[in-house]
């Protein structure tokens, strides 16, 4: 089987993490951050993967989940000062886990009762939960707001972020091949003919969103400690689109793919950018020979999209035709 | 004692119609937006998220348009206002047969949700555009149409623009209504959405068909624009999201594909969020389209007016 050694590759993934965080202060503070952003949206396009892609439950509001576990884990934090080293490991881990599990729980109070619905109805139910949930965050003072909330620590560094992404593959990936997660493919196949060989269809759908918002909650922790400021305007639908459109470039349902994609689509801007010499002084930009891609990066992206649905509608990074050879 | 309390009461009933006629002011834009939304799902079965976009061209063509008509007509009259109006609906209608020809017919037979991105990417690319060519910054529309106060009866204020949004509405409903029931265009348009295949079948040219289809949706969208625009002054390119999303709710509730579903839809949309902003909070006013879906389509997720699908195998 392709995963036998899956335990093994998380391993390494892990450690060879752990050995770059190491040596994190030697890399430009700009890049690590675009690399932070690349883990951030690994965890957030492959969690989206399971309900997407694996499940076939259009969900439009990843950003939502995100949204919980970035400020929960952002207050958790915000209530301690400095700590040493392993201390504050330990409660950026905890306060990962319960961001994780808060995301987790909306996830299963937005799964229950939408889940009836299908297809489009269900985009626009999940984008409605999305959007209340931004609202409702935009309403609270105690997180500052539509102001926005300072987060006090930059807890986020190399190991957390690609060790949660590896763990986030490996689960999705694991969950997905196991003798319980072909009830997933089974869902997203056809449902009537899954429910008919006895598969408990809707214990499937929400077991899909509340393990993808799980991992959305802790990608938005992450991300909480990464850019250290939370606004809700951050977590809008805009947000949400942009973690379907690297599930549908990569593939449904195509986790390296989608990795892949999560990786590309994050660069494509931060690449536009530089191209255009955004990053040095404004005035450059201007004589800089590429500086029209500045204004227009966004409308490039656009157009991309636009371009590549065209061309390739079944996903970027899919070779082989999708069943072909399923596993067993 | 007594009398005060009866004053308090009647108070309370002139400031509920107050909310009331805003309330349905801006419902009947959400509708005439919405209309747009059902038709081309109707006929389609895709969500056309580009259309709240098209909604905000139509707000910027009347911008752009208001100065050059007002060199010919006297400005702010409503004649100028309705030419306007009429050139901006004859330009988004261009726009959305343009889109639809280039992004969304090569992907007639592709799965679904390639049309939603696709979707969405033309929407960026609008607004985007948008940002570029018209500036980002909020723009003050300018006054088309002289705005007289109707009435102040007992604190009770209605004014022209209110009165006239609902008129614009009402016509534009009822000529929607004559298209699609009494002409060749709209039997056409219907069979369509029955099923596309027969319709085919039977000589319609379904592509002239779609065409036409976006044409009339676009149209409308664009009068909403310049509803929207003259009774909200500061326009956005990103100002057509947050209505087209709730245009699509409304859509949805009163049953997606129905026409009067839609228009029901809108208005119930726009008051509903009017009284809640007016009375609860008006900083959870965006949410409270979301969460008048979720509660409809959880009871009846077929929407209000719509028709009950039953599933085949």
């Amino acid at each position: 089987m392709r995963f036998r050694h899956a335990k093994l590759l998380l391993l390494v993934a892990l450690g060879l993490s752990l050995l770059v965080s190491l040596g994190a202060d030697r890399i430009d503070a700009y890049v690590l951050f675009v690399l932070y952003n690349i883990g951030i949206y690994i965890i957030l396009a492959v969690s989206l993967n399971l309900i997407n892609g694996y499940t076939g439950q259009f969900s439009l509001g990843h950003a939502g989940f995100m949204a919980v576990g970035g400020y929960t884990a952002a207050v958790i934090t915000n209530q301690f000062g400095a700590l040493n080293p392993f201390a504050s490991g330990a409660l950026f881990f905890g306060a990962l886990l319960a961001g994780g599990l808060l995301a987790a729980v909306a996830g299963l109070l937005v799964g229950l009762p939408t889940l009836r619905l299908k297809g489009d109805y269900l985009a626009i139910v999940t984008l409605g939960f999305g959007e209340i949930i931004r609202v409702i965050f935009q309403n609270m003072d105690r997180v500052g707001g539509a102001r926005g909330l300072s987060v006090m620590h930059g807890y986020t560094n190399f190991f957390w972020t690609f060790g949660m992404a590896a763990v986030t593959v490996y689960v999705v990936t694991a969950l997905v091949h196991s003798t319980y997660g072909r009830g997933f493919i089974a869902v997203r196949d056809d449902e009537i003919a899954a429910e008919a060989m006895g598969i408990n269809t809707t214990k499937y759908k929400v077991t899909a969103f509340v393990v993808g918002a799980f991992f959305a909650g802790i990608a938005g922790g992450l991300y909480a400690h990464s850019t250290q400021f939370l606004t809700p305007g951050g977590f809008n639908f805009m947000q949400s689109i942009a973690i379907v459109v690297m599930v549908i470039l990569g593939g449904m349902g195509n986790t390296p793919g989608v990795i892949l994609a999560a990786i590309l689509l994050t660069l494509l801007p931060e690449g536009l950018r530089w191209m255009a010499g955004v990053e040095h002084l404004p005035g450059i930009a201007k004589m800089h020979p590429l500086g029209w891609i500045g204004d227009t990066r966004m409308i490039i992206y656009s157009l991309l999209l636009i371009v590549l649905m065209l061309t390739r509608p079944q996903g970027l990074f899919i070779w082989r035709r999708k069943f072909r050879n399923a596993p067993p | 004692m007594f009398n005060f309390e009866q004053v308090d009461v009647w108070q309370r009933v002139i400031e509920f119609l107050q909310q009331l006629i805003n309330g349905l002011a801006l419902g009947s834009i959400l509708a005439l937006i919405a209309l747009g939304y059902t038709m081309v799902y109707g006929i389609l079965r895709f969500i056309n998220f580009a259309h709240g976009d098209i909604f905000m061209l139509g707000a910027f063509a009347g911008f752009y348009l208001a100065p050059k008509i007002a060199a010919v007509l006297p400005t702010p009259s409503i004649w100028a206002g309705l030419a306007v109006m009429g050139i901006s609906m004859m330009i988004c209608a261009a726009i959305g047969v343009v889109i639809e020809r280039f992004a969304y017919r090569p992907l007639r037979r592709s799965p679904k949700l390639a049309v939603l991105i696709t979707a969405i990417g033309v929407s960026l690319f609008l607004e985007y555009t948008g940002q570029l060519v018209f500036g980002a910054a909020p723009k003050k529309f300018p006054d088309l149409i002289p705005v007289y106060p109707l009435t102040q009866f007992g604190g009770l204020s209605i004014n022209s623009n209110q009165v006239l949004v609902l008129g614009v509405t009402l016509l534009l409903l009822l000529a929607l209504k004559f298209i699609t029931l009494k002409t060749k265009i709209g039997t056409a348009m219907r069979a369509l959405s029955f099923n596309p295949e027969a319709a085919a079948l039977m000589g319609i040219n379904t592509d002239f068909v779609i065409s036409f289809t976006f044409a009339l949706g676009s149209a409308l969208a664009a009068a909403a624009g310049i509803l929207y625009a003259i009774s909200y002054p500061a326009i956005d390119p990103l100002m057509g999201i947050l209505p087209g999303l709730k245009a699509f709710v409304a859509a949805v509730l009163g049953g997606i594909g129905n026409l009067p579903g839609a228009a029901l839809g809108g208005l119930i949309i726009g008051v509903t969020e009017t009284l809640v902003s007016g009375y609860i909070s008006s900083t959870y006013r965006d949410a409270i389209a979301f969460g008048v879906l979720i509660l409809i389509l959880l009871i009846k997720p077929s929407g209000l007016l719509g028709k009950k699908e039953v599933e085949k195998v």
